[in-house]
């Protein structure tokens, strides 16, 4: 039996989507702003505490706790300047080249995080979940490289076909989902998560056939890619490759297909008030499968940039739970695409520049992750935020909902 | 028991509900509370009965001062409520109903059923209400229902009860029922506070007459008081009642429902064989109490109901089993029954709802790429015909009062070149200058040759614009009338008496709640030979 569009129906498929993303709107930038400082600072404790000078210099707190406070502000100070250093300019380099390789380095890390965030942003905005990011980065990472490696084409045209591939494999992968979720009901969460694990096994499974394994080989690794199909690198010191610049175009598309497109429209309707939508003659399921399987290819783009600019061959770990970093880019970016770019540099500064800080302070770098789990945690909790920096509630909000009903 | 209010304010933020309002219910009234949708006489209700807390003014009981910090409170103080929409367990029998919130128990925690229905059967022959105490409540009538309210009611002691809005789910010969009752009670030494803004009504029933707008006390009025002094005072200005039309001329057929049936979710059939026709340029209005099928019926027209039967044709051309999109296509303007839930994306802005079911078509969008510039245009333009009292046109939607949402709805359906309009319950909700805006532009769209089809439970808004009025009751259709038709025939057939039938009755036995003036001479003469 098709799945009935009955209003009440539509409803409940999606009042947990259309609430949260009405939360994540009304949220203003100082909260992201405030989230990002308060994240900071609670790692530069994390710091502290976990350097062995400084507690040494604790051991004897009272009798000089000066050295207590100088040794967590050298040690703090330390860390944060080799992750700053690390993400954005290198002061000891003289070339401006060498000088900037850190920030290429930052946007490296980033390509990937933008265009699966767009992917977790987009469905966002139509009240959908898309928490299947990450099988869908794999998928297009084993459609891009397997174009990337196993046939032979001239230059351009081998990338271009690779990269086309790639987004084909992740709209594959996110259709499953959204033609799930619109013939049955089957709630987009489950489905994306169970997809996310066979994924996984998937990708270890033909990385173990012959098709997949590079030749002389016995662990699960795929042959590079072909020059040809190579996402090239702007610099030779840095990673930072043409999948950059996709990823930014994604970014404007999915801008104009929310603002200016006839789809945009739509999906934000059925995002908003799937009963109106219904009413004034939108499909609702149509939508759904449109919405995912764009999502699909955008952070099948992402998986394309991996294989074919950063890593150019295939592992099992491909992804590395990009996917899931991805949600938390969206949510930072507020499922805006702009918002999503500035959000994905952020993540990839503190990606780059926590390598950095490990290797020249010994700050572990797991640091970095929880300095991204708080960021989430404040975002996600805007009224805790607001609590600990005492922002005032606009009074007319509230009141002039109770107002309504009278 | 004498009730009094003293400047009572309430204030929701920036909005007064409540300016400093007084009244006084002496013991023994009907006092009517008559005022326009959002004027504030629900809000002046909850703050006596403890569920809102007011923000200056006093609450008298018997020259007591009193503070009712929960209905409880007001309750013990000998206040009972009925509310719009009734507050019953359906599944529940009457007097386990009556009983709930105050179970009296017996022994180690057993309910004491026995004493609930004894109770409400002492109630019930007092004052005649004839309700049986064991039947479920969701198996009676609207009418029984609201006595189950009131029996929870007088078993609490209430002095003086609080009616909301009591007759909206009822028909004409119900609301005389009702009627009754409350001049029972009044005998018997109850005060009764009628909430209402149907003027015929207020008029048969109450003994005094207050009239409140904007939050505000305006004036009090006495019952011999003509419906458009009423009116007037209601509304700020002099109000015609009457919607100007001229007769319909009315062409072919446009829409043809053939042996209608629609089966809901839970295998009911809520719609059962139902034909009818609507000719261009005439009004249509099916009538009925909400619940018979009416909602369904034009939602199977839509294309927004699953399991449907029969045969519903455009100019020839089946709407059966087509999108709702095709639908709409087709020359169909749709007003659906909930603005807020149906009719717009309250998050959007009123030029993105102006052009929600427009939005992928030339002019405002050209390939899969919209023109945000011709949606502006598009916006100003209806704006300034409508007279939508918008901040902007990139206001939200959902932040305009119900009558402005509403004429953002009204002016994207007539926008278009359209064969049939199908409204339901298009003034729902809306202050008297919307209801006549909307029904003014309801029959122009008549008066240039559309189909119309309207679904309304107010008999006042039927009779107003109706050329012929098909009568629903439990999914099928008794009859179809004349619009001129007596609203006493009407209300006989919303009760299921076929057209003839109701015809004959209704002549014999004129309903107070429809012929105030008339009937009461009647009961006079009754009462004195009786």
């Amino acid at each position: 039996m098709a799945e009935s569009e009955r209003p009440a129906d539509a409803e409940r498929r999606s009042t947990v989507g259309q609430r949260f993303w009405r939360e994540l709107a009304t949220g203003n930038a100082m909260v992201t702003l405030l989230s990002v400082v308060l994240a900071l600072v609670i790692g530069a404790f994390l710091i502290m505490v976990s350097d062995p000078r400084v507690q040494d210099a604790a051991s004897y707190f009272f009798s000089r706790p000066g050295d207590t406070f100088s040794a967590a502000w050298q040690s703090v100070s330390s860390a944060y300047s080799a992750l700053f250093q690390g993400s954005l300019i290198n002061f000891r380099e003289y070339s401006i080249g060498r000088a900037l390789r850190p920030f290429a380095e930052t946007l490296a890390y980033a390509t990937p995080l933008i265009a699966a965030g767009l992917a977790v942003a987009l469905p966002f905005r139509a009240g959908l979940f898309n928490i299947g990011a990450e099988g869908q980065i794999v998928l297009g990472a084993i459609f891009a490289g397997y174009i990337g490696f196993a046939i032979d084409l001239p230059v351009v045209v081998h990338v271009a076909l690779a990269v086309t591939a790639g987004l084909v494999g992740g709209a594959i992968w996110a259709g499953i989902a959204g033609v799930l979720k619109a013939r049955t009901g089957a709630h987009e969460v489950i489905v994306t998560i169970m997809l996310n694990n066979i994924a996984r096994f998937l990708i270890v499974y033909v990385l173990a056939t012959s098709a997949f394994q590079r030749p002389g080989r016995a662990d699960p690794i795929s042959p590079f890619v072909h020059e040809s199909a190579e996402l090239p690198r702007f610099f030779a010191t840095s990673r930072l490759h043409a999948g950059f610049v996709l990823a930014i175009l994604a970014a404007a598309f999915v801008w104009w297909l929310l603002e200016r497109g006839t789809l945009g429209f739509r999906l934000r309707a059925v995002g908003h008030n799937p009963n109106a939508a219904t009413t004034a003659g939108m499909s609702v399921t149509n939508t759904y499968v449109a919405v995912f399987l764009i999502a699909g290819a955008l952070a099948g783009l992402a998986g394309a940039s991996l294989a074919l600019g950063t890593e150019r061959h295939l592992t099992p770990g491909i992804s590395g739970g990009l996917g899931f970093d991805a949600i938390t880019v969206a949510l930072l970016g507020r499922a805006n695409p702009w918002g999503t770019i500035a959000a994905g540099i952020l993540f990839g500064a503190l990606r780059a520049g926590g390598v950095t800080m490990q290797s020249r302070t010994g700050t572990p770098i797991d640091i970095v992750l929880v300095v991204q789990a708080l960021i989430v945690l404040f975002i996600a909790a805007p009224p805790l935020v607001r609590a600990i920096f005492r922002i005032r509630v606009r009074a007319a909000e509230p009141v002039a909902t109770a107002a309504k009903g009278w | 028991m004498k009730l009094e209010l003293r400047g009572i304010t309430k204030r929701f933020g920036p909005v007064v509900a409540n300016d400093a309002i007084d009244l006084t219910i002496e013991p023994g009234e009907i006092h009517g509370l008559l005022g326009e949708n959002g004027a504030g006489k629900t809000t002046l209700m909850n703050v006596l009965y403890g569920l809102l807390d007011p923000d200056d003014g006093e609450i008298l009981v018997d020259d007591q001062k009193m503070t009712f910090s929960s209905p409880n409170d007001a309750m013990a103080a000998g206040i009972g409520m009925v509310h719009q929409h009734f507050m019953l367990v359906p599944v529940f029998t009457v007097a386990e109903n009556v009983m709930l919130g105050a179970e009296q128990t017996r022994g180690p925690g057993l309910l004491d059923l026995d004493a609930a229905r004894a109770q409400v059967r002492e109630v019930s022959e007092h004052y005649g209400f004839d309700v049986d105490p064991d039947a479920v409540v969701e198996n009676l009538p609207v009418g029984v229902q609201q006595r189950v309210e009131i029996i929870k009611a007088l078993v609490r002691h209430a002095r003086v009860l609080i009616l909301d809005e009591p007759t909206a789910v009822l028909t004409p010969q119900e609301t005389d029922e009702l009627i009754e009752i409350m001049r029972q009670l009044k005998a018997a030494g109850t005060s009764i506070v009628f909430i209402t803004h149907k003027l015929r009504e207020v008029r048969a029933i109450a003994d005094r007459i207050t009239v409140i707008r904007l939050g505000r006390v305006v004036g009090e009025a006495e019952p011999t008081a003509t419906e458009t002094e009423l009116a007037s005072m209601m509304v700020g200005r002099p109000v015609s009642l009457v919607v100007d039309k001229s007769k319909a001329e009315a062409g072919d057929p446009v829409l043809t429902v053939n042996g209608l049936t629609v089966v809901d979710h839970r295998e009911q059939v809520v719609v059962d064989d139902v034909s009818f026709d609507v000719r261009s340029g005439e009004i249509l209005a099916v009538a009925g109490v909400q619940g018979n099928g009416q909602t369904e019926l034009v939602e199977a027209i839509m294309g927004l109901q699953e399991h449907v039967t029969g045969s519903v044709t455009l100019e020839g051309v089946e709407l059966i089993d087509r999108s709702v999109r095709d639908t709409l296509r087709a020359g169909v303007g749709f007003i659906p029954e909930d603005r807020k839930v149906d009719g717009l994306v309250g998050d959007f802005t009123v030029a993105e709802n102006l052009v929600l079911d427009l939005y992928d078509r030339p002019p405002f969008a050209s390939g899969i790429g919209m023109k945000p510039g011709v949606v502006a245009d598009n916006a100003r333009k209806r704006v300034e015909e409508f007279d939508i009292r918008a901040g902007s046109i990139d206001t939200p939607a959902g932040t305009l009062s119900g009558g402005n949402q509403q004429k953002v709805v009204v002016a994207r359906e007539l926008s278009r070149p359209l064969r049939l309009l199908i409204a339901t319950q298009p003034t729902r909700g809306l202050d008297v200058g919307s209801i006549e805006f909307v029904h003014r532009r309801i029959i122009v769209q008549r008066d240039q040759g559309t189909a119309v089809l309207i679904v309304s439970t107010e008999l006042d808004e039927v009779s107003a614009l109706a050329d012929r009025i098909l009568v629903m009751y439990r999914g099928r259709a008794v009859g179809i009338v004349d619009g001129e038709t007596d609203r006493d025939v009407l209300g006989l057939m919303m009760a299921g008496v076929p057209a003839d039938e109701a015809a004959r009755q209704a002549a014999e036995h004129p309903t107070i709640a429809e012929h105030p003036d008339e009937v009461v001479g009647h009961q006079d003469e009754g009462e004195s030979r009786g």
